[in-house]
């Protein structure tokens, strides 16, 4: 029964299985292409293991579909880290082991070389993204905004604001501004006052904000001059300032970074190829390589000084990556662990602060 | 001439007069039964025809549909996975508190679970009740996992002093059968108390009744809308000579056809603040430039985008309706020296309702479920309850939580169809 559900829901993003290839499920757009130019094509053509690549809205869900139904058809999925942490959880995914990774070209171990957390028990990061705090260069000719503090003051910088639609992201943000330190934010929010503090400062801003839901429609907002600053994901951000040439500035002060990475769904067919996979595309030179064609930054360490041009150009990547060293002096790392556990709560608070 | 294999033979026997109370075939069999016989067969062959399409709605439709509701007031994240103490709180009622027998189950319980990897799957039913739990069962399974040892209610409350929780404790009692219906107590902003009985939530909490009254209330706001706009437009279509009407009835169907995108995309950049209307409006010196208007990312974008995306189910059973309509009536009751507005409101309208009744109820059952053009346009005031549903669906991937508001959501659907049925008569529906 559970299995006709799932057949219905899965349909659609299965490409067939043919023996011994991997089946990557990824997300499309210029992120899947990454995927596709960095990790698929050299795998292909360095192990003859062919990688059929399928998209998805977020992997997650069908990955939970299938995996109920027990007809798992993806071998390797890209997933949030968040999702990540509830599928390991639930027993949906397999477990990594780590001495499959790939050292760094020194010979650091993979799991001292890769950032803390890009490791789980069953998660390989591949990425670091981030929100951070972007506006438009001509609406502010004297004083450059410069921080959370700023995005709130309406008197200062003028203008609309476009936020993401929930909790997450902005209740951290919200506690920056009014002051609380990046490495204290989670601790304030575990309380109920903090909730409470994060949803004070929001309400400042609140009349002033058009929520946004879909990544693109942030730059969209931007380009428009409908919003003066925007609180978006850095690679749309990036991606509307260098492809298209609009006049957007990131702040990097105040933003929260997470992951994204590979799981193989628990049942994978071809799990030892979805292995060997997993660890050529998480080597040093695939991580880096990935960086040149999308604003997210490599995990591990060793794979920063490897990042080359911006692919087409000859702007070097590194300052646009949230990874970078000058960008991470006021960085906030995302707590997967706080919002999984409070996501539905927060989530139906907010909107119903939203609506009221 | 008749044969046995003929059903009208039967006229034939009868009227070659054999009288003997029943009527027969020719072969001597009673009519009726032979009548019945044939008429099985028809319906027989009859089934078969219909019977992919059956088969087809069965499996792609109903099944996972009822899957999918089953979830709303099943989950056996808890129960399957922890069986002693489901086995505890079987025995002893609500309102004991835990003994040693009760921490011996919950740790074995615990460790096996944790083993087994399945802890995840317990504290994330938990958590659906009690936020904040998932991580306290899947940090207490890494430290079971290391090793428990007896007396198990110290070790526990030594490795986290939330296990004493009596929340915690009401909420595994509630999770300790498959099932529940706290998720329809959550999707009408109720839960339980630790006593087991029901309260509001916390008012900052609520927000899903607010969501299905404000669903309702656009849909049929939405509906109105659509008739109002709708109805002279069909008329005009109906009335006009083919040729123009044609003309008229490609500008209703051309965006019919458009990606529901596409037009709701246009529609902000239409009403977006530096968007056409006001720029034309700020040019035209109605408003000043600093006065632009908000039409849009909030309740009013959601309402003009959905009428305009809605408007042509309501036109085309409409239009369909009134073609019908023999323009004759409306003649006759002038010339019987009614006005042109009396013969409009007791001639002409009542013979649009078919029309009128199809269109509205389309138009209401696709506005309650509507989904991404209110994410796209609506804002925080623009939600409808669609949103939460699919944020249930693929970010918190509680399907469970979904399933109840879509179960509810269906609920009041099929009891507004009923109503409908009662007061107006489904048999009034004329869809084209």
């Amino acid at each position: 029964m559970t299995r006709t559900l799932i057949l219905t829901t899965a349909l659609g993003l299965v490409a067939s299985p043919v023996l011994a290839d991997v089946n990557l499920l990824s997300w499309g757009g210029a992120y899947g292409n990454s995927h596709l130019e960095a990790y698929a094509k050299p795998f292909e053509a360095e192990t003859g293991i062919k990688v059929n690549m399928a998209d998805a809205d977020n992997p997650a869900t069908p990955i939970k579909a299938m995996v109920e139904a027990g007809n798992v058809t993806a071998d390797v999925a890209s997933v949030e880290y968040a999702d990540a942490v509830r599928l390991c959880d639930e027993g949906l995914v397999e477990m990594i082991d780590v001495s499959m990774l790939e050292p760094a070209p020194d010979g650091t171990p993979a799991e001292e070389d890769f950032i803390d957390g890009a490791i789980t028990d069953c998660f390989v990061g591949t990425d670091v993204y981030s929100m951070v705090l972007a506006y438009d260069d001509t609406r502010f000719t004297d004083a450059k905004p410069a921080g959370p503090a700023d995005f709130f003051d309406l008197e200062k910088f003028p203008g609309k604001r476009t936020m993401r639609k929930g909790a997450k992201f902005n209740l951290e943000l919200a506690l920056m501004a009014d002051g609380v330190p990046a490495d204290q934010v989670y601790e304030v929010l575990e309380t109920a006052e903090g909730v409470d503090q994060a949803f004070a400062k929001l309400d400042e801003i609140k009349d002033s904000v058009i929520w946004w839901e879909a990544g693109a429609q942030p730059p969209q907002l931007l380009a428009d001059g409908e919003v003066s600053m925007a609180y978006a994901f850095n690679g749309r951000i990036f991606n509307a300032a260098h492809g298209e040439g609009k006049p957007f500035k990131i702040i990097w002060d105040g933003q929260i970074y997470e992951m994204e990475g590979w799981v193989m769904p628990k049942g994978a067919p071809n799990l030892e190829e979805a292995k060997k996979f997993v660890a050529f595309s998480t080597a040093s030179k695939q991580q880096a390589r990935a960086a040149e064609f999308i604003s997210y930054g490599p995990p591990r360490r060793s794979a920063a000084a490897l990042v080359g041009n911006i692919e087409g150009t000859d702007q070097p990547m590194g300052p646009n990556l949230p990874t970078t060293e000058a960008n991470m002096t006021n960085a906030l790392g995302s707590n997967l662990d706080f919002w999984v556990d409070r996501d539905a709560e927060l989530n139906e608070r907010f909107n119903s602060w939203l609506a009221g | 001439m008749a044969n046995a294999l003929d059903p009208h033979a039967a006229i034939v026997t009868t009227a070659s007069g054999e009288t003997d109370g029943t009527l027969t075939t020719a072969d001597g069999k009673p009519l009726s039964r032979a009548l019945a016989r044939s008429q099985r067969r028809a319906k027989r062959r009859a089934f078969l025809l219909v019977l992919p399409l059956l088969a087809f709605i069965l499996i792609t439709f109903v099944v996972p549909i009822g899957q999918m509701l089953q979830r709303s007031f099943y989950n056996d994240g808890f129960s399957a996975n922890m069986p002693q103490i489901s086995q505890w709180f079987a025995e002893n009622p609500r309102g004991t508190d835990p003994d040693e027998a009760a921490w011996t189950a919950l740790a074995n319980d615990l460790q096996v679970s944790a083993e087994a990897r399945t802890i995840g799957v317990v504290g994330t039913r938990i958590n659906y009740d009690v936020p904040g739990t998932r991580s306290l069962f899947t940090s207490t399974g890494r430290k079971v996992r290391r090793g428990i040892e007896p007396p198990y209610d110290q070790a526990l409350l030594e490795m986290d002093e939330d296990w004493g929780s009596s929340t915690l404790w009401a909420a595994m009692r509630d999770a300790s059968t498959p099932y529940t219906g706290n998720f329809y107590l959550a999707s009408l902003d109720r839960t339980r108390a630790d006593d087991g009985s029901i309260q509001q939530v916390e008012e900052r909490q609520r927000v899903y009744v607010m969501l299905f009254m404000r669903t309702f209330w656009l849909s049929l706001l939405i509906t109105g809308l659509t008739f109002l706009l709708g109805f002279p437009v069909a008329h005009l279509l109906a009335t006009l000579p083919m040729r123009k009407s044609n003309l008229l009835m490609i500008l209703v169907l051309l965006p019919f056809w458009t990606s529901l995108l596409v037009r709701t995309t246009s529609w902000m950049v239409l009403l977006q603040q530096q968007g056409v209307i006001n720029d034309i409006l700020v040019w035209l010196g109605v408003i000043g430039g600093s006065g632009r208007l908000q039409m849009i990312y909030n309740q009013t974008g959601t309402i003009i985008a959905m009428t305009h995306i809605l408007l042509p189910f309501m036109i085309l059973p409409l239009y369909s309706v009134m073609r019908t309509i023999n323009p004759s009536y409306v003649r006759a009751a002038r010339s019987l020296g009614a006005t042109s507005w009396t013969a409009f409101r007791r001639i002409y309208f009542p013979q649009t309702l078919p029309g009128l009744g199809a269109g509205a109820l389309l138009v209401f059952i696709l506005a309650v479920g509507y989904y991404i053009t209110p994410a796209l346009v609506g804002g925080s005031s623009g939600q409808l309850i669609s949103n939460m549903i699919a944020m249930h669906m693929t970010d918190t991937l509680n399907w469970s939580m979904a399933a109840a508001l879509a179960a509810l959501l269906l609920a009041s659907v099929l009891i507004l169809y009923w109503l409908y049925d009662r007061m107006v008569g489904i048999d009034n529906l004329k869809l084209g």
